[in-house]
């Protein structure tokens, strides 16, 4: 997030959410949302392609397409621009790139997008002029802008539109992505990804390898390494002949099991260190239990960059252990000649001790230590120990200066619905589960609560098909098939069916297609093609 | 913010422009009986109990009344003892006497009012009716809804339209038969109700109560283990067991709140099915190892594949401390760049 969570929901004259079912997927946002909305009418405009609680508070709901955001939100600036609606001071000052952007989107009328979006382009005017008069406008999204094979330019979209708009670096406004994991963001900031060292230095950047180098003794190569989905294709074909896997559960989580099954099976050798025998741990050579949040001490960064500390409050059972001694054990038994380095080590007393080496390495967390750390937490960058922290970025002036609108194009989904899969799958969460269901399918009130995984489907495709509401039916793509009951609900739009994957027995990633962003490398989640057949 | 003077009972007070009468007195320590008063939510005045005497205006409820520089308040006379003795008799007089079995014995503001005022059993006797026996809601698995044990104050309301937004029940009836409802009165996991339980910490009587939780010996600040929002909260522990989950009122996050994973999601935590020794896989099957073993087997293993037929995936559900240290071992230990983790997913 651009801006901070308090600033927004006290702020925001208005919410722009696209692609965020954030009342059940971030609750307590959507409790922020729905706050501002009722008691200070702050205005509310949603898109998405089905009808989330949130839209019973919306002034208007933008019900477009599955995979035509980008077309959306072009016709959105067109009638921004055309109506001279954006705010020019903003643009003048704090931007470049202007007149390619006009340019670009100059065909995105509503009325030329209406067939790719499904949206009356009455609509789409309404609502640019609405957004234009709300200010600042708080622009919110999540998965479902980028779970497509046009992520990346999707999100390129929603920040022309917020800079177009001047609600940047202001209270109340901001690109807000609303990130799902409780630390997902923190993997991110630590370096867990294939192009990146801690703090987003880049693994290709010669400066940052060096320092890397000498921090820990070693010599490092330049060019990334592969992501999960690559990951998984590498296992596939041989190239990746070990994995070592921690809390994370792909065999419920990435797209296309099946094939994820087979890349796992494939290693010479797994291991799965988690704390239940998730459906990856079972394919594991050896699984190493660890601990769980409550029982840890240690740092997670939330969806609004905010640093935080957590107490252990019990002990782990059993041999259970903390996962970071794990991995020091580890590193030790593997390095038995230890490098050269100030950091080079694995001698660590606490986790407070690994925080000090992040901030030496990490110029946003430099001065992020645990005992600063309190109740509030410290939002990143925060360079040095006498800095207070940034609840909003961009304010006064963007990191390269002036912010540059990059125009990009819709382009439709990887799959589209055929003759032979004529529906379109997006799939989500529900409030009362969790990711790959391995913590809250173990919470008997919250199973009680909802059961087991459903295909919303609408009453206008359930006729067709002769589909009844509680029925079961088999959902197939070019992939696999699973079965679940169907829910016949106006909750959709006719042709687009929906699913959670939280339950592995009726797993939507059995269906899911692994197309990729090329950028991003994220999947296609939210669109592919898939048929539904009631099950005798 | 303008700062006014006022005294209460005789006492000297300062208060911010904008509080009410009873906000000042209760910041000042002087303590004035009321049910429907809750410091997070906006004040409706409807529990009539909070009466105070204003020098030139008489008595009024004071959680209505905003301070006023020179106001002299008193808290007690002949006549707000009879109105609010009335009061508080008809608020008891129906309700469920069976204090000892209810989960809210001890921490009951009705309990502390009635306490406050005094009550005379013999003047409850003349007044009483047969009392309710309404059916209690047990369609949530995660709390109980006694309507018998309720005294309308609707913080419960106003916490799910003011707070929440859910705005899942409201009053329903009409005098003697008022009562907290869901649309058609139907059990709440049928409503738009969506068990975060936020009315169940504000209320202030028996009428909200979780159903499995305890109350716990210590409490340690934590972070929500699920989404990304990061709650603050406190884990309330027992021994080596988490009972109980509360929102920390002062993280800038959540401001207290909680969702129903928050809130309610922990059992997973002492979970029977938690991994509790390494384990190797020996002719297919599983078999416990100790530490040293399993750690020996990995290490001698993964010698063997250093470099970029080695990948790592870290997660997004463990610390930055741990991330860190699973890259470190990735690239420094491994020497690849292969790690990633289910951002994307």
């Amino acid at each position: 997030m651009t801006n901070s969570i308090a600033d927004i929901v006290r702020d925001a004259r208005g919410f722009f959410v696209i692609g965020s079912n954030t009342t059940e997927q971030h609750p307590v946002i959507g409790m922020g949302i729905r706050e501002a909305v009722k008691q200070r009418g702050a205005g509310l405009i949603v898109a998405d392609p089905r009808r989330i609680p949130l839209t019973r508070l919306a002034a208007i709901h933008l019900q477009h397409r599955a995979g035509s955001d980008i077309a959306l939100l072009n016709a959105l600036m067109n009638v921004l621009i055309g109506e001279e609606l954006y705010d020019k001071a903003f643009v003048a000052e704090r931007t470049e790139g202007f007149a390619e952007l006009q340019a670009a989107v100059a065909r995105y009328t509503p009325e030329a997008t209406a067939d790719i979006t499904g949206v009356a382009p009455e609509l789409v005017r309404r609502a640019a002029r609405l957004m234009a008069g709300l200010r600042p406008l708080a622009l919110l999204y999540a998965m479902g802008i980028t779970q497509h094979t046009t992520g990346h330019q999707n999100v390129l979209a929603c920040a022309n539109l917020q800079m177009l708009l001047g609600n940047l670096g202001v209270p109340g406004g901001g690109v807000n992505p609303l990130r799902g994991q409780n630390n997902v963001q923190g993997a991110c900031d630590m370096g867990g990804l294939p192009n990146y060292y801690t703090g987003y230095q880049p693994v290709a950047s010669d400066e940052a390898r060096r320092k890397f180098e000498a921090a820990w003794g070693v010599t490092l190569g330049s060019a990334p390494g592969l992501t999960v989905v690559e990951m998984l294709n590498g296992a596939e074909e041989g190239r990746i002949r070990a994995m070592y896997i921690l809390g994370e559960n792909p065999m419920v989580s990435d797209p296309d099991v099946n094939h994820v099954r087979r890349s796992l099976e494939g290693l010479e050798f797994l291991v799965v260190q988690d704390v239940f025998l998730t459906e990856t741990a079972e394919l594991a050579d050896v699984v190493l239990p660890g601990a769980a949040l409550a029982e840890k001490s240690g740092t997670l960064t939330n969806t609004e960059r905010r640093v935080q500390l957590a107490s252990p409050a019990v002990s782990p059972p059993g041999q259970a252990r903390q996962d970071w001694e794990i991995i020091c054990d580890l590193a030790k038994r593997l390095q038995k000649e230890p490098p050269q380095g100030p950091f080079a080590g694995w001698d660590y007393r606490s986790p407070a001790q690994v925080m000090e080496e992040i901030a030496a390495l990490t110029p946003i967390y430099g001065g992020v230590r645990h005992e600063r750390l309190g109740g509030q937490g410290l939002q990143w960058p925060c360079p040095d120990l006498d800095h207070p922290g940034t609840p909003i970025l961009h304010v006064g002036r963007f990191p390269r200066g002036l912010g540059r609108f990059v125009p990009v194009d819709w382009l439709p989904p990887a799959e589209q619905p055929d003759e032979e899969y004529p529906l379109v799958l997006t799939t989500g969460r529900v409030l009362y589960h969790y990711h790959t269901g391995s913590l809250t399918r173990r919470v008997p009130g919250l199973m009680e609560l909802y059961p087991e995984g459903r295909v919303e489907i609408h009453p206008d495709d359930a006729l067709k098909l002769g589909i009844v509401d509680g029925g079961v039916v088999r959902v197939s793509s070019r992939r696999g098939s699973v079965t679940a009951r169907a829910e016949v609900t106006q909750r959709t739009q006719p042709g687009l069916v929906f699913m959670t994957f939280h339950f592995a027995e009726s797993a939507a990633n059995v269906l899911t297609i692994a197309a990729l962003d090329p950028v991003a490398k994220i999947p296609e989640y939210k669109a592919c093609a898939v048929r539904v057949e009631p099950v005798a | 913010m303008k700062t006014l003077s006022l005294t209460i009972d005789g006492v000297a007070v300062t208060a911010r422009e904008g509080m009410s009468v009873l906000e000042c007195a209760l910041e000042a320590g002087i303590y004035i009986p009321h049910l429907c008063h809750h410091p997070d939510l906006k004040p409706v005045g409807v529990c009539r109990l909070c009466l105070v005497e204003i020098a030139g205006r008489g008595m009024t409820i004071s959680c209505k009344t905003p301070v006023e520089e020179g106001m002299v308040v008193r808290t007690e006379s002949p006549d707000i003892e009879l109105a609010r003795r009335v009061a508080v008799e008809l608020l008891i007089v129906n309700h469920h006497a069976d204090c000892l079995s209810c989960a809210k014995d001890g921490a009951c503001k009705l309990q502390e009012i009635a306490r406050h005022v005094g009550i005379e059993e013999e003047r409850l006797q003349r007044l009483r009716r047969t009392t309710s026996t309404l059916p209690v809601d047990s369609s949530n698995p995660f709390f109980l809804r006694d309507p018998n044990r309720c005294v309308l104050c609707g913080i419960c309301v106003r916490t799910c339209e003011e707070i929440v937004g859910a705005s899942a029940i409201d009053y329903a009836f009409r005098g003697y038969a008022t009562v907290i409802s869901t649309l058609g009165n139907r059990p709440i996991v049928q409503s738009r109700c969506e068990s975060c339980g936020e009315c169940v910490a504000r209320c202030p009587v028996g009428a909200l109560v979780p159903r499995q939780e305890r109350n716990p010996a210590r409490e340690v600040r934590s972070i929500c283990a699920y989404c990304g929002v990061g709650c603050g909260l406190y884990l309330g522990v027992r021994g080596n067991q988490v009972v109980r989950v509360r929102g920390a009122a002062e993280s800038p996050v959540n401001r207290g709140r909680l969702c129903v994973k928050g809130r309610y999601g922990h059992a997973y935590i002492g979970h029977p099915e938690r991994l509790t020794t390494p384990l190797i896989r020996r002719d297919g099957r599983f078999v416990e190892a100790t530490w040293e073993e399993a750690l020996d087997l990995v290490a001698t293993r993964l010698a063997g594949y250093r470099g970029d037929q080695f990948a790592a995936l870290t997660s997004a559900r463990c610390t930055n401390e741990e991330n860190y240290l699973l890259q470190k071992f990735t690239r420094a230990v491994m020497g690849t760049h292969n790690i990633d983790h289910c951002a994307r997913l």
